[in-house]
């Protein structure tokens, strides 16, 4: 037997059935439901007069239009009326259909992509696939996760498989200790400043190497979630003890005798010794600063020490005229610091960095210190209700709160504000999400990705600031 | 689905690399939930002056001039030229319906975001990599020319241009074969529900856990 990469292993298993062409059914063992990408796909199959193949594979929640202010008056408080016939919709699929769904009102509500690793819905070994791209995050448990659109969540829905061909293999080695005040999401950030946001595409990426080892799972998903911010749909680590740890006890992880079944089959969820990648990448952790994007694209990133490039300096045309269109967009000029960016909102939520140690590792900046009076509006959204309820069993909530951070109900807000949290135009916002595409955050607007230490940095100093020079004394 | 077969279409230019799919559709139009209707909102950021949601009579809005498909000489176009990872980000098939609502069926580039490139395929829209230096003539050409228009052919995957020069294009063959007759994949899935059935026995035997309701 050749050996494989990991994502040859969870391609194998579930494979149905292959073409001569390569042309492949793939059995899909988890499907993650939300209110945005689903209703046609429920519209579809009702047309057709099928229902969905296996109704106990999928998980249900509403996240992206949800309401964070307030859950009084429940679905029907929802204030804009077309946000709300979107979970009506939803809750009605999901009533009709016999699928499990956290209703808005449920302290397991969240983001989708933080409920199902939370639940231990989300398990090693698993195909999971939703309407959403940020799917990626998943595959830090070692499984085959990728985002699909509303024609595909029909497919899945209607026959439990996907049409697809396999990808090409790529492998992202982090190596090394990273400092002090290098979160996870700068790691992402600088693997995505080196292969640039087309760089994955065509390849499922494995993440692997000490630096990513070292990294707990929510650090791990971290990673994943921005995958396919370097193009590549799915992102993966493999499985070791930490992963098995973290899904121990989860209500629906396996138990008894089907857990020792489980965890034998996860520890073989690893590359094998000499499997073949078709492009390696290498990446020292010693050298990756705490980073901040300045343009509207997740690739336009540098580290806090440096300054706004030129695009004088860039030698290829196409890229040049982004660079340009980048900074007219983020009123920017090269050579500014980035430490003299000034900001008017903070943003700490998002399926990039919500869990509870994203949370903790803000609040030990934001403690015992002030948000910054030329910042407008600093909030903080937890993932899910029960992060938000370990978030404030810790004391977390009145760290924000003191310091002058709104602390607010779980969901998907400001990363692409389809709810009321959002920018208005010429607005310049630290966020902790995932894109700083034009117009993400509110039409106008203009978003500087940065790790969840580092946006509390910033909220408190009211321009970007080296959280390495604030990190609490050990 | 809408069958592809040939299209004699003229052409747009949209010279920006990295175009997202939050470009293509802004997030407030993603509250349908319908898949028709998004046309009037391609691009609404970019082609609009003023703030766009969702009801409002977009003819009364005060056009971009600035934009290019705002220019008179591409209305009515039907093939897209884009610059490298065209359709980037987000899953959001709305995206793929708004270019389809407003009338592409064809949009070009050196590369497409996976996703994207995916969801184009499940609504009729006939997405073609080409090289970049050949996309670079493209643009000068559509540039320079007003009125120029290509032609499609999807079963011997070539583009003419009108100076008669002939392109050849790659498509994956059962794609094409889907888009030639316009067929749904999940009526071609369920001819294989022997297949599926089978693999769900054996797997339920080998990993029980998969199919827990928790």
């Amino acid at each position: 037997m050749s050996a494989k990469t990991l994502y040859d292993k969870l391609w194998q298993a579930h494979l149905v059935r292959e073409d001569a062409d390569g042309t492949s059914l793939i059995y899909i063992d988890r499907h993650l439901v939300h209110e945005v990408t689903s209703p046609q796909a429920f519209e579809g199959l009702r047309l057709a007069g099928r229902k969905p193949w296996r109704s106990n594979s999928i998980l249900a929640v509403p996240d992206h239009n949800v309401p964070t202010t307030h859950r009084t008056g429940g679905v029907a408080g929802i204030e804009d009326p077309v946000a709300r016939i979107q979970v009506e919709t939803l809750d009605q699929n999901c009533s009709d259909f016999a699928i499990t769904e956290f209703h808005m009102d449920d302290s397991r509500q969240g983001i989708v992509h933080v409920i199902g690793p939370e639940q231990g819905a989300t398990l090693p070994g698993m195909t999971v696939v939703c309407g959403d791209s940020h799917t990626s995050t998943h595959g830090a448990f070692g499984a085959l996760a990728f985002g699909i659109g509303t024609s595909e969540v029909e497919h899945v829905l209607a026959t439990q498989c996907l049409i697809q061909k396999q990808s090409k293999n790529m492998q992202v080695r982090v190596e090394g200790n990273a400092g002090p005040g290098v979160s996870a999401k700068d790691l992402v950030l600088a693997i995505i400043g080196k292969i640039g946001t087309a760089g994955g595409t065509g390849y499922a990426i494995e993440f692997a190497g000490s630096a990513i080892e070292a990294l707990s799972l929510e650090g791990r998903m971290t990673v994943c979630n921005m995958a396919i911010e370097a193009g590549a749909r799915a992102g993966m680590i493999a499985v070791d003890q930490k992963t098995i740890d973290y899904i121990a006890g989860r209500p629906y992880a396996p138990t008894g005798d089907q857990w020792n079944a489980a965890v034998t089959n996860w520890r073989t969820l690893v590359s094998d010794e000499g499997a073949e990648f078709d492009r390696v990448v290498r990446l020292d952790a010693k050298d990756i600063k705490p980073q901040v994007t300045w343009g509207t694209s997740p690739e336009m990133v540098v580290a806090i020490t440096d300054v706004v490039p030129n695009p004088e300096a860039e030698t290829d045309a196409v890229k040049q005229t982004g660079m340009r269109k980048a900074l007219d967009y983020m009123q920017l000029t090269p050579g500014t610091a980035i430490t003299d960016i000034s900001l008017d909102r903070v943003f700490i939520g998002s399926c990039t960095n919500s869990r509870i140690e994203d949370l903790r590792a803000a609040a030990s900046i934001a403690k015992g210190r002030k948000v910054a009076a030329n910042i407008k509006q600093a909030i903080v959204v937890p993932g899910s209700g029960l992060v938000k309820q370990q978030a404030e069993a810790e004391g977390l909530d009145r760290v924000f709160t003191d310091a002058g951070f709104e602390w607010r109900e779980p969901g998907c807000s400001m990363c692409l504000a389809m709810n009321a949290d959002r920018l208005e135009p010429g607005e310049r916002c630290a966020s902790t999400s995932n894109r700083n595409f034009e117009g993400r955050q509110g039409a106008g607007g203009r978003t500087h990705l940065v790790g969840p230490a580092m946006a509390a940095a910033a909220a408190v100093a009211g321009h970007f600031v080296d959280v390495r020079e604030l990190l609490p004394s050990a | 689905m809408e069958k592809f077969e040939v299209l004699n279409g003229l052409v747009a230019p949209l010279d920006r690399p990295n175009v997202d799919t939050d470009a293509i559709i802004p997030k407030q139009y993603l509250k349908s939930v319908k898949r028709t209707g998004f046309g009037p909102n391609l691009f609404d950021d970019w082609r609009y002056l003023d703030p766009g949601e969702p009801g409002q009579d977009n003819s009364k809005r005060r056009l971009n001039p600035d934009f290019v498909l705002n220019q008179a000489r591409y209305r009515g176009a039907q093939i897209l030229l884009g610059r490298e990872n065209f359709g980037c980000g987000s899953s959001r098939e709305h995206a793929v319906w708004a270019l389809e609502d407003a009338g592409f069926r064809v949009v070009m580039a050196p590369g497409f975001a996976d996703i994207f490139f995916n969801n184009c395929f499940k609504n009729g829209v006939l997405p073609i990599a080409l090289n970049a230096g050949l996309m670079d003539r493209l643009f000068a050409e559509v540039e320079a020319t007003e009125g120029y228009r290509l032609k499609l052919d999807l079963e011997t995957q070539t583009i003419t241009t009108p100076g008669s020069e002939v392109i050849n294009f790659e498509v994956d063959a059962f794609r094409k074969y889907c888009l030639l007759n316009g067929l749904d994949d999940i009526g071609l899935t369920l001819q294989h529900t022997d297949d599926i059935r089978a693999y769900e026995t054996r797997r339920r035997t080998e990993a029980p856990w998969l199919f827990g309701d928790g």
